[in-house]
């Protein structure tokens, strides 16, 4: 039953316990306690919402930085990642393999912003060899959601 | 100037869903629970692979029974999912959408005067095509105290020594009502004590929530009695590529191929590529889009029982079925009505046959949040006609 929530909340996190009890024929009692389980054991880590900021204000700018870094001994990435990940602008980081370590990706007001936390913040870590910003000039799909979706139902609206 | 018509084809009534489509094309911001497709588009893999067959300029017609491959899959999937054994050369026809087969089917098997028996409510196009071809049908009604299955009883009052063939619409358009292994049995001893001939029309085969689907074909017996048709549009989301088929005893696919090398020489090519994907890698697909289905289901069967409709638990196809009577409408009053009040668009159950009135088929093939805004107009609806 978990994954059966977790793969209908995972496209629409505003459905209700009492919905996803009747979708899937079980008590809302039921789904609610498998939501906080999964909460409890951060199976769901949290709700957030896919804003497309580009139609609110055009400052927001996102830069995907490649970075390469000594790991520590003891520690691998991990302590370094977590430096990165306590910033605020940085939205996301990855630890990749292949040419570089880390990806981080950050948001800002505009690019002189991100430069800014780049060569300010990023850079000068004791841990970091490199970096290489790369920012994004157009989102198409995100989360699994096509951001300018204007597709319409082009099926006949009754049809045997 | 001399009528340039067939009396026999200008005597078939337009299918009732036709009619009501010319209403609803007139509104333009209706919302739809009308239509017989799945709303998924076909999965991308299987849309590129068509593509690339293009691509790779593979243009022309293919051989008239399909192409080797596609029956030889067609084949694997139908020993994999439902146990049944068919040879890909010999047995299987790829045909232009199910409704192409059924046509066939009946036009291979009718003498003038045969008899063959049609439960309803039932999809639109088994009736004209048994008239095309000659034959009569006889319809049985289904009834929601049976869940809306054929009983044997049902089946044996209508058979007489005129009757050939009996159409097997399960999981059914519109009722979504299925026939288990064990509903299925006690018709088995009929069909052959009678000898008679089965077409069963498995299209709605993978959209079953609960049970999985049992063919009629795989009892003993029965194959050599049964032709099943299946095709992509509903598993796979295909509607628009046209593309079905039909398998059964070599001595009737072998006519239906004659029929459908001079009707129609061979199925889309496209298609046919696209299709031998979808058998190959489609499966997670098929799942996706049935547990999709069954939670939309469900949803509109506890909706439409909290207003106080009955609703029989559906538990195949992509339709519910309720019953409207306690409303005091007809139907077509029930459709038409609520398409003009709060524009919506359900299809009446008449269209599926005159024993379909009192009922409308509510179809789930559409997100659950459109799903959610129709169902609070049709509650208003509910409450602004009852009696």
């Amino acid at each position: 039953m978990k994954e059966k929530i977790l793969r209908i909340i995972e496209k629409n996190s505003k459905i209700t316990p009492e919905e996803l009890a009747i979708m899937l024929g079980c008590s809302a009692q039921e789904v609610e306690a498998a939501l906080a389980e999964m909460e409890i054991d951060k199976v769901i880590c949290g709700y957030p919402t896919l804003i497309d900021w580009d139609k609110i204000s055009g400052e927001k700018i996102t830069a995907l930085i490649e970075v390469k870094v000594t790991p520590q001994r003891g520690q691998g990435f991990d302590r370094i990642a977590e430096r990165i990940f306590k910033f605020d602008e940085v939205e996301t980081v990855y630890l990749m393999s292949g040419g570089f370590d880390l990806t981080v990706i950050i948001r800002g007001k505009s690019m002189r912003e991100v430069a800014g936390f780049v060569s300010e913040k990023l850079a000068p870590m004791e841990a970091i060899l490199s970096t290489a910003t790369h920012f994004v000039l157009k989102r198409y799909k995100e989360n699994g959601i096509v951001m300018q979706n204007d597709e319409q139902d082009e099926r006949m609206i009754v049809s045997p | 100037m001399r009528d340039p018509l067939n009396k026999k084809i200008v005597g078939i009534k337009p299918s009732g869903i036709r009619k009501f489509f010319d209403i609803v094309s007139e509104m333009k911001d209706a919302i739809s629970l009308g239509v017989g497709e799945p709303d998924f588009e076909t999965p991308w893999h299987i849309r590129e692979e068509g593509i690339y067959s293009l691509e790779k300029g593979r243009t022309y017609y293919s051989s008239n029974a399909g192409i080797k491959e596609l029956r030889v899959e067609i084949c694997r999937y139908l020993k994999r999912r439902f146990d049944l054994e068919y040879d890909p050369l010999k047995e299987t026809l790829v045909t232009i959408g199910g409704s192409e087969a059924i046509d066939m089917a009946l036009r291979v098997m009718l003498e003038k005067g045969d008899e063959v028996i049609l439960p309803q409510p039932s999809y639109v196009s088994y009736e004209p095509c048994i008239v095309m071809a000659g034959g009569t049908p006889v319809i049985v009604e289904l009834k929601e105290e049976d869940d809306f299955k054929l009983t044997r009883e049902e089946l044996l009052a209508a058979i007489t020594d005129k009757t050939k063939i009996l159409i097997l619409p399960f999981p059914n358009n519109p009722t979504g009502s299925v026939m288990s292994r064990e509903e299925l049995a006690p018709l088995v001893d009929v069909i052959i004590e009678k000898d008679l001939f089965v077409i069963s029309d498995e299209i709605y085969a993978e959209l079953t929530y609960g049970e999985k689907h049992v063919s009629i074909a795989s009892f003993p017996g029965m194959k050599e009695r049964t032709i099943v048709i299946n095709g992509f549009s509903k598993s796979y989301a295909m509607t628009g590529w046209r593309l079905g088929y039909a398998v059964g005893p070599e001595v009737i696919i072998k006519q239906m191929l004659k029929l459908h090398q001079f009707a129609i020489m061979c199925a889309p090519t496209t298609s046919q590529y696209a299709a031998v994907e979808a058998l190959r890698n489609g499966d997670g697909d098929v799942g996706m889009m049935c547990e999709a289905y069954d939670g939309r289901r469900r949803f509109l069967l506890h909706e439409l029982r909290r207003m106080g409709l009955s609703c029989f638990e559906a538990r195949g196809a992509f339709y519910v079925f309720p019953c409207i009577k306690s409303l005091g409408m007809t139907s077509e009053e029930f459709a038409t009505q609520l398409l003009k009040e709060e524009k919506v668009a359900v299809v009446p159950g008449t269209a599926f046959g005159d024993c379909g009135e009192g009922f409308l088929r509510i179809s789930y093939a559409y997100s659950i949040d459109k799903i959610k805004v129709a169902l609070g107009r049709i509650e208003r609806f509910i409450n602004a006609h009852r009696q």
